[in-house]
């Protein structure tokens, strides 16, 4: 456990000198910083007002950003450092490789999802303090939403790292990923299945493994229960798991997929060369 | 200590490594030598355990794969080129130290002894550090323990004479409890400090012989030049390597580790036709 905390550590300090993090930092301050300046506490949309309004916003806007901000700098600090000896060094000294893996997502995750929350939650104290109501439930949600998409995207990119064995090929490998991901998302999915190529079933099982669409339709339902603006996709979808049923799912299912994908990218890892 | 049994790792059909057999002893002095692309970092990268391969690889009778922690425990490694590491100094020791669990202030000591004193970079990035001073820091880690196996890729290509004089003085205080493997593509760099010399082509071994150990590695050489006529690109070799002139700079007189001496002599061959005497005579340590 030692071993992993000093791993975990040494990502971190690592990672927070690292210019990938400046930036990812400035962004997601700046948005919350920016939607704030553009009054949108003081807008009403759908009905929304305050502080539910601008994290509806918030959480929408980094779910088309984290994902391939944390694909491609995860990608890009594992393959890079591999590429650069820096794997070649620090693996002589005695580090158990789980460790050192495990130990990497636990420091690259804190680096990821911190500063992601505490935009948020600094939106959140600025709004008590200005006397703005809290939604709580949705805070929380959102904070456990985004925790899971942390996960998610760091498993998928330590799978991606253990596979590519460069720096190119990892970056390409982890935007090919994305790209996928995105042209299954519900628009798409919706146009393939006017025009009659796929099946329904199909369409929605495609939308219900695909973690983008998961979190999106989670971040929907909090703000539009019944899911219309998804429009017949919401009976299955309601059906099948429910209102809370669909909450819980979206925890869950892209915190496990990150997780297998991290074992995964683990188990490659031990096996083969490791500089 | 170390034993390879018909070690061999192939890249992509190409053959790296092809059924090395390799004994080594506890004490032993290893220069690894050859040329580029020989094998001799791949051989390095299996005995760390950081390559797959096919084959034996034991050290201490564990296998450095499957038991790494308990092997790796007891090697210290300088690599070739410093890893481009953003952490601060005192960070990257204390990382070292724990994992290795020795005490810091031993890695403060040897840094010191070799001219670099952490406690005035402490704070800075590793990789804002002088190319010299990167590699003084990865061997007082690599010594600033009791690893029984010291392996050493090209560890005084960036060294002053005098930072070389005490790294010299350093190997020599484990000579009897460590064995170490030092790499290099230049014999001379590294004749001074072996007892075996061992050579690779292609992935094969070419040569393993014996080296005279004569001179100790502690051993001092006073060294006396009288030039025919001043040079200054010959001054200021010989300035780096702390000599002192006199007599309108004819006289250049300075002293230079035993070790170094062929490293010494094949920069003053450079400047041969200058050279009226030259005098070397040993010392005591």
């Amino acid at each position: 456990m030692n071993q992993l905390w000093l791993t975990a550590k040494l990502d971190i300090v690592e990672s927070l000198r690292a210019r990938w993090f400046q930036i990812y930092t400035l962004v997601f301050g700046g948005i919350v910083a920016l939607l704030f300046v553009f009054g949108l506490t003081e807008s009403r949309v759908l009905g929304f007002i305050g502080l539910s309004r601008l994290l509806v916003t918030y959480i929408q806007l980094t779910m088309a950003i984290l994902p391939i901000f944390v694909l491609i700098t995860t990608v890009r600090s594992v393959a890079g450092d591999r590429e650069a000896g820096v794997f070649e060094y620090l693996l002589s000294l005695p580090v158990s490789l789980s460790a050192w893996f495990w130990g990497k997502i636990v420091g690259r995750y804190l680096v990821i999802f911190t500063p992601v929350f505490l935009a948020m939650l600094g939106a959140t104290i600025w709004a008590a303090i200005q006397d703005i109501e809290v939604p709580w439930d949705m805070f929380g949600y959102y904070t456990a939403l985004l925790a899971v998409m942390a996960l998610c995207f760091l498993g998928i990119g330590m799978l991606i790292s253990a596979i590519a064995r460069s720096t190119d090929m990892a970056q390409g490998a982890a935007f090919m990923v994305w790209l996928t991901l995105l042209l299954f998302l519900d628009l798409i999915l919706l146009g393939v299945m006017i025009q009659g190529k796929v099946a329904p079933e199909v369409a929605i099982s495609l939308a219900l493994i695909n973690p983008l669409q998961v979190f999106r339709t989670a971040a929907l339902a909090l703000f539009d229960p019944q899911l219309i603006v998804l429009g017949p996709s919401a009976f299955v979808i309601l059906d099948l798991f429910g209102a809370t049923g669909y909450k819980i799912f979206a925890l869950i299912y892209p915190a496990v997929l990150g997780l297998i994908s991290a074992t995964v990218g683990y188990l490659l890892f031990r096996r083969g060369d490791l500089p | 200590m170390i034993h390879l049994t018909k070690l061999a790792k192939t890249f992509r059909r190409v053959r790296v490594l092809d059924g090395i057999d390799l004994d080594i002893a506890l004490g032993e002095r290893i220069a690894l030598i050859g040329s580029n692309g020989a094998g001799k970092t791949t051989l390095i990268r299996c005995l760390l355990g950081e390559y797959t391969h096919d084959g034996e690889v034991s050290i201490a009778g564990l296998n450095p794969r499957r038991n790494r922690t308990a092997v790796l425990g007891n090697i210290g490694f300088v690599p070739q080129l410093p890893p481009p590491l953003k952490m601060p100094v005192g960070q990257l020791i204390d990382f070292s130290a724990s994992l290795c669990g020795t005490d810091p202030q031993r890695i403060h000591t040897i840094a010191r002894r070799l001219g670099l004193d952490v406690n005035a970079v402490n704070t800075r990035q590793f990789v804002r550090l002088s190319g010299g001073m990167k590699q003084k820091l990865l061997i007082a880690i690599a010594l600033g323990r009791d690893a029984k196996v010291l392996v050493m890729d090209e560890p005084a290509a960036n060294l002053d004479p005098e930072a070389r004089k005490i790294f010299f003085d350093l190997l020599a205080e484990r000579l009897d409890d460590a064995t170490m493997i030092i790499s290099s593509h230049r014999l001379d760099e590294v004749s001074a400090l072996v007892n075996r010399v061992i050579e690779m082509d292609m992935g094969k071994i070419v040569l393993d012989d014996k080296v005279a150990d004569n001179t100790p590695l502690t051993a001092r050489l006073f060294c006396r030049i009288i030039l025919k006529r001043f040079e200054p690109a010959f001054a200021k070799a010989l300035d780096g390597w702390n000599f002192k002139s006199r007599d309108d700079d004819s006289v250049w007189e300075g002293e230079i580790a035993g070790p170094d001496r062929l490293r010494f002599l094949g920069i003053v061959s450079r400047y041969t036709a200058l050279v009226s005497d030259l005098s070397l005579s040993e010392s005591a340590a």
